[in-house]
């Protein structure tokens, strides 16, 4: 698991990577949350493109930090989830909170 | 009480630190292998098992280390059973436990372990007595492959 962050006109980026359990959500929410917490963005767009696998760890990882972000009005997009990833979403009711970008067009 | 003999199983027991969550799941994978299980099925069974190790781990044992055992069993008809078992701090209420949403572990946790290993296996089943750790017991049936050749 590892996170990689960037910033684009206000909006912060974090690409999740491998596998998001409980050990390694704490890892990235440590990550994430200094550099938000620092930048205030108006979006926080968590990207999981290269997310292999997710328990509900990641559930929990997405709603702490939509409370973070709110906090100062801000939003949390969830951006380019794996199909296997959208049951568990759909159970946590994501889609009420955040909005969910629909993974990239085929590029193939 | 079920006497039926499983064709194959697997037994492995680990302390409760979150490393062993992926630990875990890939032996339960490694076990599984032998079954050719299709790609969802296999991570509806990593998902389950990453769920109810975590659940020993984050509620069985909060803030100790203690034994989690993992058992893998397979039978004739395709049927897979998992069972996690820990000798933590247990449930006093096991329906409310399983209720979507609720947790005690805090603002990180979603509450939604059982829902998910509901929505991953066919059965599930906890008993815990407080005091005395959890055990949870699922089940799902594989799909019959179609193999070609040979």
């Amino acid at each position: 698991m590892g996170v990689r962050l960037q910033m684009r006109q206000g909006e912060l980026i974090a690409f999740l990577e491998g596998e998001i359990d409980h050990h390694a959500a704490r890892e990235a929410r440590e990550e994430i949350d200094a550099a938000a917490s620092r930048v205030k963005p108006h979006t926080l767009t968590l990207d999981f493109s290269n997310v292999t696998f997710m328990d509900s760890s990641g559930v929990g990882l997405i709603l702490g930090r939509y409370r973070l972000v709110s906090g100062w009005g801000g939003e949390v997009c969830v951006a380019n989830l794996p199909p296997q990833l959208e049951r568990l979403v759909s159970l946590a009711g994501i889609r009420e909170l955040c909005t969910v970008v629909s993974p990239e067009e085929d590029r193939s | 009480m079920k006497t039926e003999k499983p064709v194959n199983e697997m037994k492995t027991v680990f302390p409760s630190c979150s490393a062993n969550e992926s630990f875990a799941r890939a032996a339960a994978a490694a076990f599984l292998a032998q079954l050719d299980p299709t790609l969802e099925e296999l991570n509806d069974v990593r998902t389950a098992v990453s769920e109810a190790v975590t659940n020993c781990i984050v509620h069985g044992y909060r803030d100790t280390i203690g034994q989690v055992t993992l058992i893998l069993r397979f039978y004739e008809d395709r049927r897979v059973s998992v069972t996690v078992r820990d000798r933590g701090c247990g449930i006093p209420d096991v329906p409310l436990a399983m209720e979507p949403l609720y947790t005690t572990g805090g603002a990180e946790r979603a509450g939604l372990g059982f829902a998910v290993m509901e929505s991953c296996m066919d059965k599930l089943r906890v008993s815990s007595r407080p005091g005395k750790g959890t055990t949870v017991t699922m089940e799902k049936r594989l799909s019959r492959r179609i193999t070609h050749g040979g």
